[in-house]
């Protein structure tokens, strides 16, 4: 124990593993400093090597079962590049078409489960409304059922796409291993009707609950919770939203563009700064340098994610979401840093995706036999870059002769994150607990901080009676238990 | 006694997978005929080379045996099950490949022929292999147990 | 269906969550599992009360559903825990069965493993930094769990009842498993919740089983959609894997890379794949091929142990790679 006192919050949420968040008090009772820590470690990087790269599509995905599809397809493009190979046009357009369909699964699950219940039961509720019981509860059984179809159809069409829906299998190396059927395009058509409608009314859905309700739009309007940090997404065309191919492109908090570049070359443009208290490395811009945990002009750190994306882009290439991001941004200014928008931009990425979503799976082509190039052998080197639900995810593998890996590289969304955080972490310490007395909402608030962020594998928390586990522990400086707040 | 490469005296334990119908013949015959060879190896009589499931063979790795033989008749013909021997040699090349990729010498497992009338030959082929094993040391599971139990 | 609650534990050690999210995929079916069960403990979904469970009386959950790999003391310790508090332990999805995909670290050491995660080329670590165990911040003491020599299945550290292996288990084989739990129709103690036989078994695929004379790698064709992929040349793990997932794999026209683990009777599901394998590649014309056309076949399979053991490391009978050669 060090000097001062010490509050655990254990475990804070779940993130590649156990996470924890340990605060330390100075002598009069103030926040010295807090910690987000990731306790776990598989080691990808290491066990990976020597696996034969068409696999690694199939590997790679039991990173994190929330977003297989992610590095499912990071990974596809990878494999693509070892082997110099492109992708038919089918194959693209099917990759994407079961993309999509992951995305809106994916940033739906967020929002029912995870991110609403924040708002709708609300923090206060007592702990047992406080998740998607009660919010089925409060929204009715009407919406509840059509929730859950959603859900339903987006993992059948996943499982259509994809062969199974958590870890995914179909891509390849130049394409995909089989072509879509007619019977399969009409059945999933219906269903992306059923996903566009439900996306555009979820919009409708927040923002009635949550922007028409003065308390919450203060919070997002008046976030107190804001670091000033820079931005990281993946741009398209014009600066278009894009979630497979595309420039990395860093906007500083002004929204100046500071950084524009190749995702095969991000070892120039992106570093790793590694802490002793956490498994997870923290990632910031090279140019710039690592100069702590700290925001504002000249820090290396930077977001990604939702909000990131949508400080970074210009435009949305589908009509719906786009009238969408216009709207935001009226209200909005940009860039944003109120991690509470984060909430935002998820539903109207939503919105996107389904759109998308159904522009493919209308798309006469998407059935053809022409699935996949067959590549000569491995050629060395390949990145492959995809926004994930949660923000940039690189894959970086270099192949042997044999098309073994022989040196991989993987940089997740959360480890981009884990900075920002760590930040708002200490922000809602600092802001909560005053002369050692603990706020009421600090757990509240230290749960919707991160959460915001959706460290991986959190999705699927609030799926049952209960909600995410915080525990306090206060200590004194001699490293005895004072005082212990939990939940009810 | 030959010292080996770390500088330790020790006898290898070899496991023989022996075919009924030539090796074990063979080697019943070096016995009876009183050849020399090293007492380090432990027969298991099976019907056919081809008999011998490579979980047998980590089996007796994982018991702690430094060195496992598997015997049966020549190929291509000589099997008393067609090709029982040829099966065995396929499956013989892709478990020392295994091995390798799983850090272990792959050398510590043999595939030899005999014949029922080569008693020499088989006593030969134990001694040989003793010395060889000697020479790699003691198995490197017997020296680490893996897994907490 | 009891009339009374069942209490039920999830618990998890080192996973990816894909196995929380099957048990959410029950969609429809989901209020009704919420119906007949207590959750009693769930660190994803309920407010996870460490101590509450320590407090509970022993035996006093009816259920436990352990998912994810034991890699360090935590997560041993956990299972542990719940050992005690449970009637019944299930070992939930692959990880837990066997080790799973993370298990693949039983090829590493430990010192390597840390090495490599932190030394990658995008990290900047002049210290050479690896957080393992404690650790001085400035004058805070902060502690990361440290990792342990090898990773085990659930079995490694307690005892298990039941497995319900897949990775994840398909939707199918956990509402199967849940009526069968809920039923008390259960098959005896220690067995795998599932069929017996291998996924050739239920496969819908035409197999002639006969020679192949040479491996095809999954992206060096396109593979015919009505024939047996192992009789195309492409290794696929059917004849070494539990049936029970409704080939899901082989129908999106992949090989099954054998993610429920080794049917009834196979203690070593790799051994099994190489000895399968090695009874059909090269079988024609065998008698006329010399030692080096045979050592020239068998270097096809480039990577048999990430291919025959990709989630069944920790629980083959060598458990881990040794470092002899
Ligand atoms: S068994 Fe598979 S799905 Fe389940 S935790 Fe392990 S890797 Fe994830
Ligand atoms: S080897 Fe694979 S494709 Fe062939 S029958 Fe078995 S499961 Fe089906
Ligand atoms: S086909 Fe094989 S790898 Fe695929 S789900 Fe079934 S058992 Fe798992
Ligand atoms: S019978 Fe001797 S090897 Fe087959």
């Amino acid at each position: 124990m060090g000097p001062g006192r010490e509050i655990e919050i254990y475990p804070a949420s779940r993130l590649e593993g156990h996470a924890k968040i340990s605060i330390f008090l100075d002598e009069e009772g103030g926040v010295r400093d807090a910690f987000f820590q990731i306790l776990e470690l598989r080691g990808f990087e290491e066990f990976c090597k020597g696996r034969l790269v068409e696999e690694m599509p199939r590997i790679t995905p039991r990173i994190c079962g929330v977003c297989p599809w992610a590095h499912h397809l990071a990974s596809a493009k990878a494999a693509d590049a070892v082997y110099g190979v492109e992708p038919t046009e089918t194959a693209e357009k099917v990759r994407e078409m079961g993309y999509s369909a992951f995305f809106v699964h994916d940033h739906l699950l967020h929002f029912y489960l995870l991110a609403l219940p924040d708002f709708v039961p609300g923090p206060s509720a007592p702990p047992a409304e406080r998740n998607v019981v009660g919010l089925l509860n409060k929204v009715g059984q009407e919406l509840g059922g059509r929730l859950l179809r959603a859900f339903g159809y987006a993992h059948e069409i996943q499982e259509i796409v994809g062969g199974r829906s958590t870890h995914p299998v179909f891509c390849l190396p130049g394409g995909i291993s089989r072509p879509i059927t007619e019977e399969e395009r009409a059945r999933i058509e219906g269903m992306a009707k059923y996903l566009l409608e439900f996306s555009e009314s979820t919009l409708g859905l927040f923002k009635k609950t949550v922007l028409k309700d003065e308390k919450y739009s203060k919070m997002i309007l008046e976030d107190k919770n804001v670091n000033r940090v820079n931005s990281l997404a993946m741009v398209g065309e014009g600066d278009s939203l894009s979630l497979l191919r595309g420039k990395l492109k860093a906007v500083d908090p002004d929204g100046r563009a500071i950084d524009i570049f190749e995702p095969k070359d991000y070892l120039d443009h992106i570093s790793e700064h590694v802490e002793p208290w956490t498994y997870s490395k923290f990632t910031f811009l090279k140019p710039l340098g690592w100069r702590g945990l700290v925001d504002g002009e000249g820090s290396g750190i930077y977001r990604v994610g939702p909000l990131a994306r949508f400080n970074v882009i210009d435009r949305i290439p589908t009509p719906r979401a786009q009238g969408a991001f216009e709207e935001m941004f009226e209200v909005l200014e940009k860039p944003c840093h109120s991690t509470f928008a984060y909430h935002w931009a998820r539903v109207i990425e939503t919105l996107y995706a389904a759109e998308r979503f159904m522009e493919l799976v209308e798309d006469p082509s998407i059935t053809n036999g022409d699935i996949r190039n067959i590549p000569a052998g491995p050629r060395g080197r390949g990145v492959g870059v995809v926004e994930a639900p949660r923000g940039v995810l690189i894959h970086d593998y270099t192949s042997d002769g044999e098309g073994r890996i022989r040196e991989l590289n993987l940089i997740v969304p959360t480890t981009h994150n884990n900075s920002v955080i760590c930040m708002s972490v200490r922000n809602a310490a600092r802001s909560l607990i005053r002369a050692g007395s603990v706020e009421e909402g600090l757990l509240n608030e230290v749960e919707m901080a991160f959460r915001a962020y959706d460290p991986c594998l959190a999705c699927a928390t609030h799926t049952a009676p209960g909600q995410l586990p915080l525990k306090i522990e206060i200590f004194d400086s001699r490293g005895s238990l004072l005082k212990e707040i939990s939940r009810p | 006694m030959i010292e080996n490469r770390k500088g330790d005296w020790f006898e290898p334990r070899i496991l023989g997978f022996l075919c009924n119908w030539c090796s074990y013949a063979a080697a019943d015959l070096a016995g009876m005929s009183r050849m020399e060879y090293p007492p380090n190896i432990r027969c298991v009589r099976v019907m056919c080379s081809g008999r011998v499931e490579p979980s047998f063979v980590l089996e007796a790795l994982r018991e702690g045996y430094d060195g496992v033989l598997i015997a049966g008749c020549h190929p291509p013909s000589d099997c008393h099950y067609q090709s029982g021997n040829l099966k065995a040699r396929r499956r013989y090349y892709l478990l020392r490949k295994l091995l390798r990729e799983l850090g272990i010498n792959p050398d510590r497992v043999r595939l030899e022929w005999a014949s029922a009338s080569e008693g020499q030959r088989f006593a030969e082929i134990v001694k040989d292999f003793t010395e060889r094993l000697r020479r790699l040391g003691p198995s490197p599971l017997k020296v680490k147990r893996v897994g907490a139990e | 269906m009891g009339r009374n609650r069942l209490n039920l534990a999830i618990g998890l050690g080192a996973t990816c969550s894909g196995c929380d999210i099957t048990i959410v995929d029950l969609a429809e079916y989901l209020p009704k599992v919420l119906s007949s069960v207590n959750i009693a403990f769930w660190p994803t979904a309920a407010d996870l009360k460490l101590k509450d469970l320590e407090a509970m009386a022993n035996g006093s959950i009816d259920l436990c559903l352990y998912h994810g790999a034991i890699v360090n003391e935590e997560n041993a310790e956990m299972a542990r825990l719940l050992r005690r508090k449970s009637k019944l332990m299930v070992a939930f999805g692959s990880c837990a069965c066997f080790g799973g995909v993370p298990g693949l670290a039983n090829l590493a050491t430990k010192d390597s493993l840390l090495e490599t995660v932190y030394g990658t080329p995008s990290t900047d670590n002049p210290k050479g930094l690896k957080p393992q165990g404690e650790a001085l911040v400035g004058e805070y003491r902060m502690a990361v769990p440290k990792r342990l020599d090898a990773v085990l299945p659930l079995s490694g550290v307690v005892e298990v009842d039941y497995s319900i292996p897949g990775c994840p288990p398909q939707t199918s084989q956990v509402k199967d498993a849940f009526e069968a739990i809920l039923s008390s129709d259960l098959p005896p103690r220690g067995s795998v919740i599932g069929p017996a036989k291998n996924l050739c078994d239920e496969c819908p695929r035409k197999r002639e089983g006969k020679s192949i004379s040479k491996i095809v790698r999954a992206h060096e064709t396109i593979a015919d959609q009505e024939r047996c992929l192992l009789d195309q040349g492409i290794l696929c793990m059917g004849p070494a894997t539990r049936a029970g997932c409704d080939a899901k794999c082989i129908k999106a026209n992949m090989r099954c890379e054998g993610c429920m683990g080794p049917p009834d009777g196979v203690g070593d599901q790799g051994a099994k794949m190489l000895g399968a394998i090695a009874s059909i590649l090269g079988l024609e014309g065998e008698d006329k091929m010399s030692e080096e056309d045979v050592a020239r076949l068998m270097d096809g399979i480039v990577d048999p142990v990430g291919l025959f053991y990709l989630f069944s490391l920790p629980s083959s009978i060598l458990r881990r790679r040794l470092w002899e050669v």
